[in-house]
């Protein structure tokens, strides 16, 4: 018999035409290959060239098509005619909608410019916006950080001047043993898969710390389902062990870490824990050649770790001798913590064996030469092959912060920073504190802000407080209640608002934050915030504008909507002045440009605040002439200098195009980008590829990129010293003081060096009525609600069962297909479960924002996402239950304001299944027509 | 003819690496970009934005959990979760092939892709009935089977650079979980990883003798294993402690420094 | 499987159909004219009406003559060739039976052969595929057959026929039902096999690939609850078989004997009915379905 088959074409025409831009399906930031056929989308793939990604891309990348033709997109500017919550809208035109805001804006800024809240959410052009803010003069600006990750990356700028996901990646080509705490996609979702196929392709090993076994932890060679919020005992204890084996690295910890600088230990002095320093302010070690005291930076020194300095009766020791005693304390042992952390204390040895094995015993050397700041020449580079990374998992509770810190301490003990096969930085990280602005506040009517809203500050004087003590900005970021707030706090904006605390505002002006929904704690609540009124009848929160591109839930609470553009209709620039796409190996930024036109009345969010910001007469967006300075946001990109030379993009500057990092502005940039495949990289030479925060050859190259104006060598603080300034203020030195209730609590949680204590709302409730941890995790396949309404992505994610782990499931005798009431001291849900037993035992768990409020995303009012999906933030409270001191905490980091979601506690009984997810809210009214009941997709028919 | 060639000049087809997918449901929805716009009809969705959507999809990643028999060292072993991407294995003796009544499923004598050629098929659903692995679909909207196609439409696309000539899947997979390559070929990447790591047949005792390997977990939970009775713990010397010395850590470190 | 009305009543009628036409193929009843005529149109009503049902379940029906073509390897092409060629050859028998009052042996003997080859090939569409373990059995095609020899024996008024084979496929339906209760477990297809990571520990199905349905979960992962299936059977055996030959026993009227006839195929709708619903495809697995 013979076997017959047809011919087919195996070379059928792809597309047209590709165009490579920069994908928006989460904060990633991968380069995709747009094919069009006939002018429209037809397929999305990953950029092979582009650093991110190489050409992969993840599944909300490849249903980007279904992004970008959703159906819930917005269709023209809406005007609020019903009350709020309603969503009952009128289109209008731009120009009425443009009157409108300019006519609800100019007089606040003539007047109280603090009265306009313009916040920003999943913002990918802060450096833009945040120049809007600034020269509209109100101190009331912010991204989403506050309540996403700020712990993360303000313990990793303070401690080592960079953190991790943007800041840096491990080594992933040399790492030998990778070890992750808290991370479930959260950021940098691609390059993390990447790095975790090169190290299982090597047969490296990873280790993950994580209360529930899913995605990473999953393929983690071993798991450590560690007890949430306990991260930074186990992380110390792990130091314990290894200081006390002296499984350290002495070398790098002299040369390159603060571990020999001397505190001062006059327990008299107002400087009592600050650093010794020479009149130049330089901090003091004292050189182990001569004995004597040197500034940390002096050429030819060995600074000593161990030697102490006597001066006045007084002994000043080194920060090592504080650490050695803190750490090696027995209540850090394995033994004292591990019932605490949930892991036996035989596995917490064997895993500081296994990191002090892979450090020291398979440590692996590079033949680059390099000359560090202090003038001495290395002949080679040492690697601590062990890695590290971490995410929300550990930042986003109230202890967060110091447990972050202890993590880079970690790291920093082993010497594996800025080495091979350890963490390495991406530009223009490392940065130390000290070369980031400080935070500003001071209002001027009718003028821009004194500065940049946002930074770090190293002290009380540091504070954005008003004359009175009182906070200056509405978020009370940089207040005593949370010094240290990098990114603002934009979770408490609605509330305090609502509250008139510190003071009303006019306009709350928000872009890309679904605020009342998933994106807010206590959803219930501030959709009420939103919808009050006061005694006159007028709205507490007068007036709110918005910008999103879909209908998202919190698109029913504006009063004036002005619709984005799709990801693939707009530009962008990811900017090496905010959050760039570099690599550890190379300096790196990329554009989005509208590789298709709207077909829809609507706009880049950032092109209308160039018009709005002209109309307004802000100074950094008009013309001597008082025109209009920017036509739109391309032309922001291509000609805004933020310092001579200096500008969004650093690629393809110059008049002709072939100048890197500074050169006068480009007009033909984006076409350069567009022809490049939407990126820009250089790469950094060899031999100034690690050390980079101690690397002359690095620093040099950094400042002809433009990342410094001058080389910023800088030494590692294990020891914090701005930490030890609030709490001396808290000990009642110093002009500024904080109030009298929060004293003992910057005192014992703002500590210099790491510490743990359990996470606040263990204090708050009851923990034996409430003794359940409960989590959300992203899915890979979802980000936020912005997936939810996306035709692919929605049949893998329609909604999210509660995931019990075996000893709760078996104790309540749930059942599949069983519902449950979950009760947390904040409120109350009733939900579908499903079991799974690879998760902590006290932990229970879901999928992030898959639940959907009826009415929403253009999704029928019977969508599974409404009626069997769920949100946990109903439990969650922006504020901790009173505990009777007539006071009510924030539920909070203490140190940066970073929500605390995951220090929720509750209590789990089983219950007669409901027809739907409670609590169930009334369906929103659609300003969009639903979609369409079936979908063949194919452009090119 | 819907029999089977007697031998194909290739197979090729997939290693899926169940070590290192982290379910990640990229390569799925890849896979759904791909074949929605090109080889025969778009896979079609029912009711997208409604309350039971429902749609064609080449490609679907299970997850399963495994809980490993306590033994007398490991009484309480913890439970491991696996992410199954699962597609059209392009088997050998492909029971699908066979039982089409109309020639439209076949398996091409040249690489041992299995396709369904669309125009002649009637829809019957047999050859779905026939798979053991749920690796076909019949499309709602165009009432034909749809199935893997190896992107047939990509690998040999003179149209593509050839560095993009492999699957959609393949190409897109974060974490290189998904190789693609020559079976007969003992020297290819698919042939020595099978080798390597151990890639095996998913339901060999269906006697489709399916090409696509998966390459099973590397053993996990090592560092809980307790070292064996009388074996030295061959980690402990790494955590001795140095607080033996008289004077303390303090001693221990000075004398450290000096030997650096 | 999802037990589809299409193809429930396509393997009830056109069983009882072909059925009918092997026993008038036989000559029994010896019938001509206008009573052959009446016989025959039951019978083709039944087989046609049955084969038309079967194609309301195909996505392209307006293809189905391409379904000949495969002859050589498919159960399903065979059907197709056994049940067109049957009727053809019946027809011609038919046609002389009626119109020239003449018997043509050999065209009925042909006939009855093929009319009984397209139950066969019918069962073999089923009782090939190892995918369900609860019909990759001999005894599949024994079921069919013998209910298709027992219906048409019970339709063609062969009394003695039928009271012998009536209770043969009951037997042969227990059968089936006993050992199709076992035979996925005893398959050696579980979850072990499928996913290949039995040699790890136990293997639970976590999360399923989406969260709604697809073609596979609706076309073949389908639950029925044991006390309802065990109903079933009690229906199914006691109208398809038990009643029919009680019937049979007592004096027989042609009300009577329509009756036994319905409660026959009523019987055997519940039989075919579970023969889908409770078969377990072994893509179940991948779903933690079984």
């Amino acid at each position: 018999m013979t076997h017959h088959q047809p011919k087919i074409d195996t070379s059928p025409k792809v597309s047209d035409e590709i165009r490579k831009t920069t994908c928006y399906m989460c904060a990633c930031r991968c380069g995709i290959n747009v094919h069009l056929k006939g002018g429209k989308v037809s397929y999305i793939e990953g950029n092979r060239d582009h650093p991110v990604n190489k050409g992969v891309l993840c599944a909300k990348g490849s249903a980007g098509i279904m992004q970008v033709n959703a159906p819930s997109r917005l269709r023209a500017p809406l005007k609020r005619v019903g009350p709020r919550g309603s969503g009952e809208y009128e289109e209008i035109s731009w120009d009425e909608a443009l009157e409108m805001a300019t006519d609800w804006l100019a007089p606040i800024r003539e007047k109280h410019p603090e009265k306009l809240a313009f916040f920003t959410g999943r913002d990918q052009s802060q450096s833009f916006t945040s120049l809007w803010a600034q020269s509209f003069g109100t101190p009331n600006y912010a991204a989403h950080g506050g309540f996403c990750s700020v712990n993360m990356a303000a313990a990793g700028i303070y401690t080592m001047g960079g953190a991790f996901w943007e800041f840096g990646q491990p080594d992933w080509d040399h790492t030998k043993l990778f070890m992750i705490f808290g991370v479930a996609e959260d950021h940098d979702s691609n390059p993390i898969k990447m790095g975790i196929g090169k190290i299982k392709a090597r047969g490296a090993k990873v280790i993950g710390v994580n209360p529930i076994r899913s995605g990473y932890n999953a393929v983690a060679d071993d798991w450590v389902g560690i007890t949430p919020g306990t991260d930074g005992l186990f992380i110390l204890s792990l130091v314990h062990v290894l200081i006390k084996s002296g499984k350290i690295d002495l070398d790098y910890l002299s040369r390159f870490t603060n571990a020999p600088v001397l505190l001062n230990g006059d327990e008299t002095s107002p400087e009592f824990g600050l650093f010794l320093r020479d009149d130049d302010g330089k901090p003091l070690v004292i050189d182990r050649n001569t004995g004597k005291l040197a500034a940390f930076d002096t050429p030819g020194i060995r600074p000593d770790l161990s030697a102490t300095h006597r001066a006045a009766g007084v002994t000043h020791r080194p920060v090592m001798h504080h650490m050695a005693e803190r750490y090696l304390d027995p209540q850090y042992a394995p033994e004292a913590v591990a019932e605490r952390c949930g892991i036996t204390p035989e596995k917490i040895h064997r895993i500081a064996a296994e990191i002090a094995r892979v450090a020291f015993d398979e440590a692996i050397t590079l033949d680059h030469e390099w000359t560090d700041f202090r003038g001495e020449k290395h002949a080679t580079m040492t690697g601590r092959p062990v890695s590290f990374h971490a995410m929300r998992g550990i930042s986003a509770h109230s202890n967060g912060f110091q447990t972050c810190r202890a993590l880079h301490v970690l790291q920093i003990l082993l010497g594996t920073v800025e080495v091979p096969g350890g963490f390495r930085f991406k530009p223009p990280y490392p940065k130390p504190v000290s070369a980031h602005p400080k935070p500003h506040c001071k209002v001027t009517p009718g003028a821009p802000l004194d500065g940049p809203h946002l930074g770090y500050a190293q002290g009380p004087d540091d504070l954005c407080l008003a004359e009175d003590g009182s906070a200056a900005r509405i978020d009370k970021a940089y207040t005593w209640e949370n010094p240290m707030s990098a990114h603002g706090l934009m979770h408490m904006v609605i509330s305090n608002a609502h509250a008139g605390d510190p003071y009303k505002i006019d306009t709350l002006f928000m872009y890309m934050a679904n605020m009342s929904w998933n994106s807010s704690m206590n959803t219930g609540g501030v959709i009420k915030m939103l919808t009050d009124k006061d005694e006159n009848g007028d709205y507490v929160i007068p007036r709110i504008i918005y910008s999103d591109a879909y209908s998202s839930e919190m698109v029913a609470y504006a009063d004036l909507i002005l619709p984005d553009t799709t990801y693939l209709e707009r530009h962008d620039c990811i900017s090496l002045l905010d959050r760039p796409i570099c690599e550890a190996d190379a300096a790196a930024d990329a554009i989005r440009w509208p590789v298709i036109e709207p077909d829809r009345d609507v706009r880049g969010f950032q092109s209308v605040l160039c018009d709005l910001g002209a109309r307004l007469g802000l100074p950094a967006f008009t013309n001597a002439d008082g025109g209009q300075k920017y036509a739109d946001y391309a032309d922001y990109i291509t000609s805004h200098e933020r310092r001579p030379g200096i500008g969004p993009l650093a690629g393809f500057r110059g008049a002709a195009g072939d100048e890197a990092g500074r050169g006068a502005p480009n007009p033909d940039q984006l076409d350069r980008y567009i022809e490049n495949g939407g990126f820009f990289v250089n790469h950094i030479p060899e031999g100034a590829n690690y050390y980079k925060p101690w690397n002359t050859a690095y620093q040099d190259w950094a400042v002809g990129m433009g990342i410094y104006d001058a080389p910023q060598p800088y030494i590692f603080d294990l020891y914090v010293e701005p930490l030890r300034k609030f709490q001396l203020a808290a000990e009642g030195h110093g002009e500024r003081q904080p109030p009298d209730h929060l004293r003992e609590r910057i005192k014992a949680t703002l500590d210099p060096l790491p510490i743990w204590y359990p996470p606040f709302e263990d204090d708050h409730v009851d923990t034996a009525e409430f003794p359940v941890h409960a989590l959300t995790q992203r899915p890979m396949a979802m980000y936020h609600s912005w997936g939810s309404q996306n035709a692919w992505l929605r049949q893998i994610h329609g909604h999210n069962p509660l995931y019990l782990p075996t000893k709760l499931w078996e104790k309540n005798g749930f059942a599949d297909g069983d519902w449950a009431r979950v009760t947390s001291a904040h409120g109350e849900i009733t939900v579908p479960v499903a079991h799974m037993a690879a998760l902590n035992e006290n932990t229970i768990w879901t999928w992030n924002a898959i639940g959907k409020r009826k009415g929403a995303w253009a999704l029928s009012e019977d969508a599974p996402e409404a009626t069997k999906g769920f949100l946990l933030n109903h439990l969650i409270h922006e504020l901790l239950p009173p505990k009777g001191d007539g006071l009510r905490w924030s539920n909070s980091d203490p140190v940066t304001g970073q929500a605390a979601w995951f220090d929720l506690r509750v209590k789990v009984e089983k219950t007669d299944a409901p027809t739907e997810s409670q609590p169930a809210m009334k369906p929103l009214k659609s300003p969009v027509p639903q979609g369409p009941d079936h979908l063949e997709w194919k452009v090119g028919k | 003819m819907t029999t089977l060639p007697e031998k194909t000049t290739r197979k090729l087809g997939l290693v899926i690496d169940l070590d290192t997918c982290v379910g990640c449901h990229a390569c799925v929805v890849s896979c759904k970009g791909w074949n929605t716009e090109n080889y025969g009809a778009a896979l079609s969705d029912q009711n997208p934005y409604g309350a039971d959507p429902s749609g064609t999809f080449l490609n679907r990643v299970h997850s399963y959990e495994v809980q490993p028999l306590a033994t007398s060292t490991m009484p309480h072993p913890a439970a491991q979760l696996v992410h199954f991407p699962k597609s059209c294995l392009h088997c050998e003796d492909a029971p699908c092939v066979t039982v089409c009544p109309t020639g439209a499923s076949y398996k091409r004598v040249e690489d041992g892709i299995v396709l369904v050629n669309e125009t002649d098929c009637i829809g019957c659903g047999l050859c779905a009935w026939a798979c053991p692995y749920g690796a076909r679909e019949l499309d709602a909207a165009e009432g034909v089977m749809k199935k893997c196609t190896l992107c047939v439409d990509r690998i040999y696309n003179e149209n593509l650079p050839e560095v993009d000539r492999e699957p959609a899947c393949v190409r897109t997979c974060p974490a290189g979980a998904r190789h693609f390559g020559d079976f007969a070929d003992p020297e290819s990447n698919v042939s020595k990883l099978t080798a390597e790591r151990g890639g095996m047949d998913l339901m060999p005792e269906q006697g489709t003798k399916p090409v696509n390997q998966y390459l099973p977990p590397r053993p996990k939970d090592q560092l809980d294993q307790p070292k064996p009775v009388g074996e030295i713990d061959i980690l402990a010397p790494f955590l001795a402690p140095v607080m033996d010395e008289p004077k303390g850590f303090l001693g221990w470190l000075d004398k450290a420094l000096e030997k650096i | 499987m999802h037990p589809a009305p299409s193809v429930i009543v396509f393997t009830t009628l056109s069983g009882l159909g072909f059925g009918l036409l092997v026993w008038l193929g036989l000559g029994m009843p010896a019938v001509t004219g206008w009573v052959a005529f009446a016989f025959f149109v039951i019978a083709y009503g039944l087989a046609v009406g049955g084969l038309l049902a079967s194609t309301f379940h195909l996505g392209h029906p307006e293809r189905a003559m391409k379904a000949f073509s495969q002859w050589r390897s498919s159960w399903l092409s065979r059907e197709g060739v056994c049940a067109v060629a049957a009727l053809l050859v019946m027809g011609l028998y038919a046609a002389a039976l009626v119109f020239l009052d003449t018997r043509i042996a050999i065209l009925g003997w042909l006939g009855a052969l093929l009319s009984l080859g397209t139950v066969f090939t019918t069962s073999m569409i089923y009782a090939q595929l190892s995918t369900i373990p609860r019909w990759k059995t001999p005894l599949t095609p024994a079921l069919l057959v013998s209910i298709s020899l027992a219906g048409g024996a019970l339709l063609a008024g062969q009394v003695t026929a039928a009271l012998i084979l009536l209770p043969v496929a009951g037997v042969i339906q227990v059968l089936w039902w006993v050992r199709g209760d076992g035979a996925f477990a005893a398959s050696g297809t579980n979850m072990a096999s499928a996913t290949g990571l039995g040699t790890i520990g136990s293997v639970r199905a976590f999360e399923a690939p989406h969260t709604g349905t697809n073609y596979l979960l609706r076309e073949m992962v389908h639950h029925v609850g044991r006390k309802h299936a065990q109903k079933l059977r009690a229906i199914a055996l006691g109208l398809g078989f038990v009643l029919p030959v009680l019937m049979l026993l007592v004096p027989l009227t042609h009300a009577m004997a329509l009756f036994a006839v319905l409660s026959h195929v009523a019987g055997i709708a519940a039989s075919r009915w579970l023969f889908f619903a409770e078969a377990e495809h072994v893509v179940g697995l991948y779903y933690g379905k079984r």
